[in-house]
């Protein structure tokens, strides 16, 4: 039996100073989205397991499970895109698209490694479903980094890569199972088991120099025209005239600055389909935000659409702003601490300053054991005790 | 931010000697008694680098979680551990492998063979896919003394001479993966300081290509 005070593996409490801190930033976040148009939805914490469960992008063993009265099985929701998936296809099925939407929601990964790895956290992320062209995904990253400028991180880093670039690569070169194994050794970012495996492959030296040259496709927009000269295929093509493109509008948008393209990016073994991209901040050793193009995802909830869109960890974003400032926001409220016969004139002050504005806490001096203690913590305290009292 | 200290995690001993050598042969000036004496904490300002000491089967774990921008670290412990780090450079020193091994006639008829090891994942892993139903006990140290005295059927560990195994009358059986150091680098350090660690990756891959083709000229 656990102890009275545990929690399950993986929860956390979230304390007052850190609440407001983080629902400071979650309000600039808002905002900022807001102005670019995009509405907040919410959805339940609760799916089913064989629609939502099955369509996301989280794999199975992390996946939180019970069942319901009926015996479905339910998961608590792991990411929020294929919820929103299955909204756009039911609930706003007669909304024109494009949409735009954003949320801030828990979510729920069961976690196998240590005790204190988050299971359930706090996700902000945008979603622009129904349009294909390349702006989307321009405005999905300019929409990160002014995001993330708005949350006040100012040292911040994206990598930007196009999973059809590679797949084309691999087709042009080795057989679709070698190329599943070389795409899940870039997933795990083990690029010496990658080097290795194209070594011992039956290929001819040109071809396992293109493999290999994959690995040096990362910087500035200057690895464009190198990646071209190493495949002649059509859909490679078009994905680096796809990233050229989407360099442009970044640049326009004025956000090019703090992007990398990098072409052996893999956030996720089969789940985008188009440009991704995933955010960096400085002083902390996590990535911060991921996302990317996902244009088969609608499909599966019988609405076909394109979409992309981004999912920020605030417990992480909130990490990295800390170290920045140094110390957490503490809110300063007043105190009024009133006997029994002043009570109405307590009430009255109290109205008053919280009208405009302040923080008030009424505090009954019989309630409290210790004042002095109490008061302490009080930037100001006003007193309303009786004549009697020594104040 | 090009001016940033890049932060190493390095296993203790032998295989810090080696990569440290590496690194001075790549051109970075490491004094030659700098890992002398019982500090934890090393730093070569002429280089930019700060080193720190670590257990072997931390190291993943520190450049995981962004402590270290880069760690030295066997490929044995980065299958056991399985971080989320970037593996970019087989330094191909510290080479043994990982193998299992046990008493020549050992003893047969049980429901699921005990297999004895500093390394349950890979073990776990590893008699999975030969389809092989195993009960794994995990020892932190002197692996060989479980098949001497009973605990377990077979072992598995690291070999590089044999020579342990030999003495203590235990063979070889299979051999699972060869095993050489890895350099590490942190997913978020790779990111934003890539042209020091690049440029470190850059510098000591030439020396591994030259020490790896020297190899070959005295060999083949």
């Amino acid at each position: 039996m656990p102890l009275m005070f545990e929690k399950p593996l993986g929860m956390v409490d979230t304390l007052p100073a850190l609440y407001d801190r983080a629902s400071e930033i979650r309000h600039n976040i808002e905002q900022e989205t807001g102005r670019w148009g995009y509405r907040a939805i919410q959805t339940p914490s609760l799916e089913y397991y064989e629609t939502v469960g099955e369509a996301s992008a989280i794999h199975d063993q992390q996946l939180f499970k019970l069942l319901d009265r009926e015996g479905q099985t339910l998961v608590l929701r792991p990411d929020m895109t294929a919820p929103i998936a299955r909204v756009v296809s039911s609930s706003m099925k007669n909304e024109p698209l494009p949409l735009r939407l954003s949320y801030c929601n828990a979510l729920y990964r069961s976690q196998q490694k240590e005790g204190g790895v988050r299971a359930e956290f706090e996700q902000f992320g945008v979603e622009l479903v129904g349009d294909a062209s390349m702006n989307a995904d321009g405005e999905v990253i300019a929409l990160l980094t002014s995001t993330l400028r708005a949350a006040g991180l100012s040292a911040f880093r994206l990598a930007v890569g196009h999973v059809k670039y590679m797949n084309a690569l691999f087709k042009e070169n080795v057989s679709q199972e070698t190329a599943n194994v070389l795409r899940r050794y870039l997933y795990e970012k083990n690029y010496v088991s990658y080097r290795q495996y194209v070594d011992q492959l039956q290929l001819s030296a040109e071809a396992k120099n293109r493999l290999k040259h994959l690995q040096r496709l990362r910087g500035g927009p200057e690895v464009l025209p190198e990646a071209k000269k190493i495949t002649d295929n059509r859909e490679a093509h078009e994905a680096l005239a796809e990233i050229e493109d989407l360099w442009e509008i970044l640049e326009d948008l004025g956000v090019s600055e703090s992007l990398q393209v990098d072409l052996n990016l893999v956030l996720h073994i089969d789940y985008y389909t188009g440009v991704v991209f995933e955010g960096y901040g400085d002083s902390l050793g996590f990535p911060l935000a991921s996302g990317g193009r996902y244009d088969e995802l609608l499909g599966k909830f019988g609405r076909p659409a394109s979409a992309t869109g981004f999912g920020i960890r605030l417990d992480w974003l909130l990490e990295a702003l800390n170290h920045f400032e140094g110390e957490t926001l503490v809110r300063h409220s007043t105190l009024i601490l009133f006997s029994k016969e002043r009570q109405r004139e307590a009430v009255q002050e109290a109205n008053k300053r919280r009208q405009n504005g302040e923080a008030i806490i009424m505090q009954n001096r019989a309630g409290v054991p210790d004042v002095a203690a109490f008061a302490e913590k009080y930037k100001e305290v006003i007193s309303f005790a009786g004549e009697t009292d020594d104040e | 931010m090009s001016e940033d200290w890049i932060t190493f995690a390095m296993p203790k001993g032998r295989i810090f000697e080696e990569a440290a050598h590496l690194l001075r042969q790549a051109g970075y000036p490491l004094q030659e008694d700098f890992s002398a004496g019982r500090k934890l904490i090393v730093e070569a300002p002429e280089a930019n680098m700060k080193f720190f000491l670590a257990k072997p089967m931390d190291v993943p774990t520190y450049v995981e979680h962004g402590v270290a921008d880069i760690g030295v670290a066997g490929k044995d412990v980065l299958m056991e551990e399985r971080r989320d780090v970037y593996e970019v450079l087989d330094l191909a020193i510290s080479a043994c492998h990982l193998a299992v091994a046990g008493l020549p006639h050992r003893r047969k008829g049980r429901i699921a063979p005990k297999i004895a090891t500093k390394y349950p994942n890979i073990a776990t892993q590893y008699f999975k896919e030969q389809g092989e139903q195993v009960e794994v006990i995990r020892l932190s140290g002197s692996i060989e003394l479980a098949p001497l005295i009973g605990l377990a059927e077979r072992i598995v560990d690291i070999v590089s001479t044999g020579k342990t195994l030999k003495e203590n009358g235990l063979a070889e059986l299979e051999t699972i993966d060869h095993v050489t150091s890895r350099l590490i680098v942190n997913p978020v350090s790779y990111r934003m300081k890539d042209r020091q660690i690049d440029e470190i990756v850059q510098r000591l891959s030439v020396i591994v290509e030259e020490g790896r083709s020297r190899h070959e000229d005295h060999t083949g």
